[in-house]
């Protein structure tokens, strides 16, 4: 259903240019549960953005459903069935919760009760929350879950990608929020879900790691995990030192 | 009332027809229809035009609606209301005004509010601008707002405009005694050519004053606007003025603050942010599926509301 050619992506500053993502080939099938893992800056974030269309690869190409979608904007590909839930979710001054659940399902008539609806799936008391403004007044984990509940309310959606959706959500909580994923997967759609939490690992059909820039592994939770450590606890910055 | 008239009154007032309670309907420099109730007068001044609005001590729970409608062209006018607000009353006072150009001559409504709140009296006062019309003359409207609230006494006061004006220079002033509250909420979008300046000079005279000047705007294509806000404070008070802006376009917002501390616990803050729309905020409402277009108008909307 998805699948990414030899896609690279960089960036040019004013030290020269960087080179972020490095010929990622990348397949999902259909209905595929995956996760991302890997360490902080390894191209995670990078790789969503350019599934959803808000970076543009530098070479390679992207297709969905057999469609090339390389040159398609973020508009068309939402409208094509890809959602995408933000690591740091965005805020708005005077856009209420309920506005922002109402434009996701695409459904003008979306009532209260259907909001709420979507609310209580993330385990937000929907009367406290449907009229609040999307604004700073939300603490972190309030608008993490206000975030998953608008890609919850897109009827529409084939792929949803998650970008560390556990992030600044208790514990507690997010146990209950692995339900949502795995719903999600029952109603036949495929899930992308970049995460570092091991009950994500655990639910997942399939493991990718990716470390700089490039994909590391595939493979199942047993085949991934001791790699991961591998990974993550090496640091070239302090071994340079070091040496 | 004919159907331009009804649509300017819907605008400005979100009035079908004639309000309940006490009101005072002015369309085309003349009062076409009036109403008191038992506690709440309308008389007409006889010095300049204008009227003198008196509202009983301890009146609650009363609104008085005293919109201005305009459609014939080269109407010029200046109008002097006086509202008389009496000790202890809760009242809310929509007032407004709605303007049709279908001509080349234009039209200019100016108005003086000047407030009277007297001690721990309450007031919520609505004011909506409105221009319409395909008529090349421009329509203006200059609005100043003089407040004297006295001891203890709040008031309220949302203002918008959102279309048609294609200049403003409103002006609003207001001095508090002890414990007296002045809250405005200010909603500006200009298009086009418009000009739009709103200016703010608030004395915070009383011991526990304190006021909330927020102004919310939106400037589009080579429009400007000129936000400008004074705050004194005089006493031991609070003072807190916010100018939130978007700019679009070809367009210029600057925003002026100016507070003055004259004693030393007086508690002043400005804040003033002016910036194009967010780049994740547009990116964020396509990611559902809306155009950029789309979003646009969903994130200006929303911060206008
Ligand atoms: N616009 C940019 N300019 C410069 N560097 C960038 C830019 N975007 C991303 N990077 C860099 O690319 C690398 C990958 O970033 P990315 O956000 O994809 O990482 P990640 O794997 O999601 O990390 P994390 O686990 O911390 O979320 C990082 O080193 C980041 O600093
Ligand atoms: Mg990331």
């Amino acid at each position: 259903m998805l699948e990414l050619k030899r896609v690279c992506f960089g960036v040019r500053n004013e030290k020269g240019s960087k080179e972020i993502l490095k010929d990622v080939d990348l397949t999902l099938e259909d209905r595929q549960f995956i996760v991302i893992t890997g360490p902080n800056g390894g191209g995670k974030s990078t790789l969503a953005k350019l599934i959803m269309g808000i970076e543009r690869p530098v070479s390679g190409q992207i297709l969905f459903n057999g469609e090339d979608i390389t040159d398609w904007d973020i508009t068309r590909r939402a409208q094509a069935g890809i959602s995408f839930a933000f690591q740091q979710p965005v805020r708005f001054k005077g856009i209420t919760v309920k506005d922002l659940i109402r434009l996701a399902s695409g459904d003008k008539a979306l009532s209260t009760n259907g909001a709420c609806r979507y609310l209580s799936a993330v385990g937000l008391c929907a009367a406290d929350y449907v009229n609040r403004e999307v604004d700073a007044s939300l603490s972190g984990g309030e608008l993490k879950r206000i975030e998953i509940a608008t890609i919850i309310a897109r009827q529409t959606t084939k792929l949803a990608v998650f970008d560390e959706p556990e992030a600044g959500i208790d514990l507690w909580s997010f146990h209950k929020l692995t339900h949502v994923f795995e719903k999600m997967h029952e109603e036949q759609r495929t899930i992308l879900i970049i995460s570092h939490q091991e009950r994500i690992l655990n639910i997942a059909d399939e493991i990718v790691l990716i470390a700089d820039g490039r994909i590391q592994k595939r493979g199942t939770r047993d085949a991934i995990l001791p790699e991961l450590l591998e990974v993550t606890g090496s640091c070239n910055f302090f071994k340079e030192d070091e040496a | 009332m004919d159907e331009i008239q009804k649509h300017l009154l819907m605008e400005i007032a979100d009035l079908h027809g004639i309000p309940e309670g006490a009101y005072n309907i002015r369309s085309n420099s003349k009062s076409i229809g009036r109403a008191s109730s038992a506690n709440i007068e309308i008389v007409s001044k006889t010095d300049k035009d204008g009227i003198d609005i008196y509202i009983k001590p301890a009146t609650k729970n009363e609104a008085v609606h005293i919109p201005v409608i305009m459609d014939k062209a080269g109407i010029k006018e200046m109008v002097y209301n006086d509202f008389h607000v009496g000790a202890g009353a809760d009242v809310v006072i929509v007032a407004g005004c709605g303007i049709h150009c279908g001509s080349d001559t234009g039209e200019q409504h100016d108005g003086i509010h000047t407030f009277f709140v007297e001690k721990g009296a309450r007031v919520k006062y609505i004011e909506k601008h409105y221009g319409e019309g395909d008529g090349s003359g421009e329509r203006i409207m200059n609005p100043t707002t003089v407040v004297h609230l006295a001891e203890g006494a709040y008031m309220e006061m949302e203002t918008t405009q959102i279309k048609g004006i294609d200049s403003t220079k409103r002006i609003t002033q207001a001095d508090l005694a002890d414990d007296a509250t002045f809250v405005v909420h200010e909603k500006i979008m200009t298009h086009g050519r418009q000009q739009a300046e709103t200016g703010f000079e608030v004395e915070l005279n009383g011991a526990g004053s304190s006021t909330n000047v927020i102004s919310r705007s939106v400037a589009r294509n080579s429009s400007h606007q000129l936000f400008l806000a004074k705050i004194r404070g005089n006493n031991r008070c609070h003072g807190h003025s916010e100018c939130d802006a978007i700019i679009m376009d070809d367009a210029k917002i600057s925003a002026i603050p100016e507070i003055t501390a004259n004693h030393l616990e007086a508690n002043l803050i400005h804040e003033a942010a002016i910036g194009k729309i967010a780049g994740d905020q547009l990116v964020k409402l396509m990611t559902l599926g809306l155009t950029e277009k789309e979003a646009e108008t969903q994130i200006v909307n929303g911060f206008l509301k």
